[in-house]
């Protein structure tokens, strides 16, 4: 554990806190751009968060000190999945704390006290919310581990240094299991981070809504960092797609000379990421709740055909 | 320095004294039977004392060579033989540990009892901890079975505290008959391994040899008879009616410690006595546990009754326990001893998380149920701001066994996860592919049970009270909370300190596998295989989530503001809103229902539209208590029937029937 490789780390946490709102901001921005109507600044979700931390937190008479925990909580554990995926250098000191495994652990974590918190008040949209988000993610799961359990197959290995390392800066091979996984983990990053076609992050609608039916209790500074946390999720599983299927450019361990080109690359990266999804988001239709299973079932399915596809060709 | 010598040299013999300890205990409990409160103050904190002897004991038969010793009771040429080696000691402390938990919330949570039944409550209760200790310890199938029937038949009454409830003795009854069918599998399980010799000690059964037929035999009885007590599916029957019909801390007690014997029995057996392995076996154990883990936790989402969801979801566990066991069988009879030894020490772990977490939360119902009166979620809720500490020592539970970082269940499901991965290695074809797509069951499983703990404790504490009644929900007292408070501490420090309860199972891995992890003595960062391969460090997950919180709060407060305003629930501004608008817990379940139909039938009463007082129900039943149950049932009916055809009630009849019994007998003996 070198002295710099804890700065970098610290370094590349801070940035994905600071940073992530841009992420969500451009793709507001995009998606306005595509649906025609004039977008907001990119530094929208700054101004919404500074609005938010500013105004008087309303709770209801008989939340619990769970319901003002949770939100707390919900930011650190995104924080922390943050600091363990490799955005720009490979080298990090404080990945040993958690594998894939354990990050799957952090985001399960994170989405219980949500839940939780939204059963807290005891309103009817409340549980709903709860329930639905709940029906998603134990789909998206295992999904999700079989996404992850493929690329560690290839790396031997579940630590994301060492499978970056292998799928980035040793030896260039093409991985046709790596395909089905690619698209099985956009299936289900749409599905954990609330976006079109199985959750519409825009919707009040009570027939549609899934997170934001949790989050409906929540005011002021608690929201805030809800919405904070809801950015840096989705900054974090871009840049766990990126690491994963598309690391080319990122620092080697030991070479903080590369770093420039890293964040370059970094950019260029989450720019064309954030236009495709505002792409998708625009052209297809959020899908009725008892499709999402058929849709989470997919990905699923596609990411098990990825590991088979590993053991019968590459293994 | 000698303290610790004499209980090094002589730790059979106080485990020994431990199980008569206890039996005295029981015993004693009955000469009380007229003073309640020495029974509450004596008795159970006695027996709670007990239990914590029993777990130093264990920890320090866990480093020692294996003792024996032969007693002066039982058959005139076959006396009790007892041993002691670290697989017994893991299960001993392991039993210690959990049983010194519930048996101090036990002191307060019987205090209602009037002191008769109290007494005899007592008896049976101490008699279970000294059966099931004797378990662990009995080196003969002599008394393996008499110390297995005495846990059945304590248990049996323990279960049928409230005998004046029709439900509560057909529940008793079913435990009680599938105990036994289990038993008896485990009897001929004896009998094949003995292998003709006539020498019942397990010392004779490791050094007789046997054919794989035979062995095979034996081991499919063992998996049905430990199967049968584990909850193994299908043989899981009871276990959702035996644990609601139970007192808590006794729900606790089976569920957290009893079902651990099953699991001991299943690894001595196959690992000790058989002296060989087939791969197959395993295969085999891995299909049932990853059909039982899911079958378990589905129906664990859909139940209403809070002990019969904790009931479903300790076959889920076991279920988990049972996959692992089939996945070690399968590395060890590869020839992957290391890789074994992993899959071993994941079972282990998770065993022992199952026991604390379990058995927190049994006890944590336990409190509810005595401050409200009510098992059914659907008249409970809002209990979190009446009984604080109640909701978040069992919220530790909840988040444990929902196998979230950085608490225990997480640490079991990370090991577990990780020897799937390592099944490419295999040189079986097929199985090294199958395999890690079966790891999605083991991922699916322990998504659901975050379904299930999000729907048990939002639906029980989180919200508004359903009922008004439980406005007066007092909290739990004293004892209850010392007794949820050191489990709930367990669940952490189990979760916090992976590395150094690796070390601490390595003897035990040792003993079964020959392998025990190679771990580098870092107890920080846990990296059973090496850290290129994976690693977790929940500490530092502990303190950087911790920090981040602190940090973010000071900061809010610090550069913005901590103003708070109270006011009515928003909920998109609809104007009436109350306690029975949330999710019931059939509402929360419904999605599953609907996902999963194909294993359950379904029942539902939807009321009329113009009904004046609309009540709907949706009550989801077990297929296979249909498809399997009523069969089996109805053909033993009918076969005793044709058996009852025999007896005529004439005397002429029954000469003629010893006539003929002599004849066939006298014509195969010639």
């Amino acid at each position: 554990m070198t002295s710099t490789g804890v700065l970098l780390q610290l370094a590349q946490t801070l940035l994905a806190i600071l940073l992530a709102p841009i992420l969500m901001g451009w793709v507001n921005q995009c998606r306005a751009w595509l649906q025609g109507r004039s977008a907001p600044p990119l530094t929208q979700p700054y101004r919404t968060l500074r609005k938010l931390f500013h105004k008087d937190a309303v709770i209801a008479h008989h939340a619990s000190p769970l319901f003002r925990f949770a939100p707390y909580m919900i930011f650190a554990c995104m924080a922390l999945a943050a600091g363990i995926v490799p955005t720009l250098a490979n080298d990090l000191p404080f990945s040993p704390a958690a594998d894939v495994i354990a990050l799957v652990g952090i985001f399960a974590l994170a989405r219980v006290f949500l839940a939780l918190a939204a059963m807290d008040i005891g309103t009817a949209f409340g549980s709903l919310g709860a329930r639905r988000e709940m029906l998603v993610s134990f789909l998206a799961e295992p999904a999700l581990l079989m996404v992850f359990f493929t690329a560690s197959l290839i790396s031997h290995s579940t630590e994301l240094p060492v499978i970056v390392e292998t799928l980035a800066l040793r030896q260039f091979a093409i991985y046709p299991s790596l395909a089905f996984a690619a698209v099985a983990f956009w299936m289900v990053s749409v599905a954990e981070n609330a976006r079109i076609p199985v959750d519409n992050p825009g919707t009040h609608l009570e027939l549609t809504m899934i997170h934001e039916a949790m989050i409906l209790e929540y005011s002021a500074r608690h929201l805030a960092l809800i919405e904070w946390a809801v950015a840096l999720k989705l900054f974090t599983y871009s840049a766990l797609g990126i690491a994963l299927f598309l690391p080319w450019g990122i620092a080697p361990q030991g070479n903080p000379g590369a770093l420039p080109l890293a964040l370059a690359a970094m950019i260029l990266k989450l720019l064309i990421g954030g236009a495709a999804l505002a792409l998708i988001e625009t052209v297809s239709a959020k899908l009725r709740l008892f499709r999402v299973p058929e849709f989470l079932a997919t990905a699923f399915l596609l990411a098990v055909l990825g590991m088979l596809i590993h053991f019968l060709l590459e293994a | 320095m000698s303290h610790l010598a004499y209980l090094d040299a002589h730790v059979l013999d106080l485990a020994w004294a431990g199980v008569v300890y206890w039996l005295a205990l029981g015993l004693s409990a009955l000469l009380m039977r007229r003073s309640h409160g020495r029974l509450i103050r004596l008795v159970f904190p006695c027996g709670a004392l007990g239990a914590l002897f029993i777990a130093v004991i264990g920890v320090t038969g866990l480093f020692l060579p294996a003792s024996a010793m032969v007693l002066p009771i039982g058959l005139p040429d076959l006396p009790f033989h007892l041993r002691l080696d670290a697989l017994s000691a893991f299960f001993m402390t392991l039993l210690g540990a959990a049983a010194f938990g519930i048996t101090v919330h036990a002191a307060s949570y019987f205090r209602g009892m009037a002191a008769g039944p109290l007494a005899l409550l007592a008896l049976w209760y101490h008699l279970f901890l000294a059966s099931m200790t004797a378990v662990l310890l009995a080196d003969d199938a002599y008394a393996f079975m008499v110390a297995w029937e005495m846990m059945a038949l304590s248990s049996y009454f323990l279960v049928t505290t409230d005998h004046r409830v029709p439900e509560i003795r057909r529940a008793g009854f079913l435990y009680l008959l599938i105990a036994h069918i289990g038993a008896l599998a485990l009897l001929l399980a004896f009998g094949v391994l003995q292998g003709g010799h006539g020498d019942y000690t397990f010392d004779a059964m490791r050094h007789a040899g046997r054919t794989p037929f035979w062995a095979s035999a034996a081991y499919l009885l063992a998996l049905f008879g430990f199967g049968a007590k584990a909850g193994l599916v299908p043989l899981h029957v009871w276990l959702p009616e035996a644990h609601p019909a139970a007192p808590s801390p006794v729900s606790a007690l089976m569920s957290g410690v009893m079902l651990k014997t099953a699991i001991y029995g299943l690894l001595r057996l196959t690992f000790d006595l058989l002296g060989m392995q087939i791969g197959w076996w395993g295969t085999l154990a891995l299909a049932l546990g990853l059909g039982t883990a899911l079958y378990g936790v589905i129906f664990a989402a859909v139940q209403s009754d809070i002990k019969r969801l904790l009931a479903w979801s300790s076959i889920e566990n076991i279920g988990v326990i049972f996959a692992a066991f089939g996945l070690t069988l399968i590395f060890y009879t590869d020839g992957k001893g290391m890789l074994a030894a992993l899959t071993l020490t994941a079972l282990l772990y998770h065993a022992l998380n199952h026991a604390f977490f379990k058995g927190l939360l049994f006890i944590g119902t336990g409190s509810v149920l005595h401050a409200t009166g009510e098992r059914h979620m659907g008249r409970l809720g809002g209990l979190m701001r009446f009984m604080p500490w109640t909701a978040w020592l069992t919220l530790v539970g909840a988040l444990a066994i929902a196998g979230l970082p950085p608490l225990n269940g997480f640490v079991s499901e990370w090991l577990l996860l990780q020897a799937f991965l390592l099944t490419p290695s295999l040189t079986q074809p097929y199985l090294n592919m199958m395999i890690p797509v079966a790891a999605a069951t083991v991922a699916l499983a322990a998504a659901l049970a975050a379904y299930v703990m999000v729907k048990f404790f939002g639906v029980v504490f989180l919200g508004q009270p359903r009922d008004p009644a439980l406005q007066r929900a007092h909290e739990a007292r004293w004892p209850e909370r010392l007794g949820m408070l050191w489990l709930a501490a367990g669940c952490v420090a189990l979760g916090l300190f992976p590395a150094l309860l690796i070390n601490w199972l390595a003897p035990v891995v040792k003993l079964l596998t020959g392998h025990a992890l190679a771990h580098d003595g870092n107890w920080l960062i846990l990296a059973p295989v090496s850290a290129e391969r994976a690693s977790y460090a929940p500490l530092i997950f502990l303190i950087v989530v911790a920090a981040v919180v602190m940090l973010t709060f000071l900061w809010v407060r610090r550069v913005y503001h901590g103003r708070v305003r109270r006011s009515e629930p928003w909920g998109c501004g609809y104007p009436e809103q109350h306690a029975r608008m949330q999710d019931s817990a059939e509402g929360f379940g419904q999605p599953i229902r609907q996902i999963f139909e194909v294993f359950m039938r379904v029942e539902r009463d939807t009321p009329d539209p113009f009904e004046r007082a609309p009540r709907y129900r949706g009550d989801s039943r077990d297929k296979l208590w249909i498809l399997f149950y009523q069969p089996v049932a109805r053909v033993a009916d009918w076969l005793s029937e044709q058996a009852g055809r025999l007896q005529h009630g004439r005397i002429q009849w029954y000469l003629v029937y010893s006539f003929v019994t002599l004849i066939v007998l006298l014509v195969f003996t010639s």
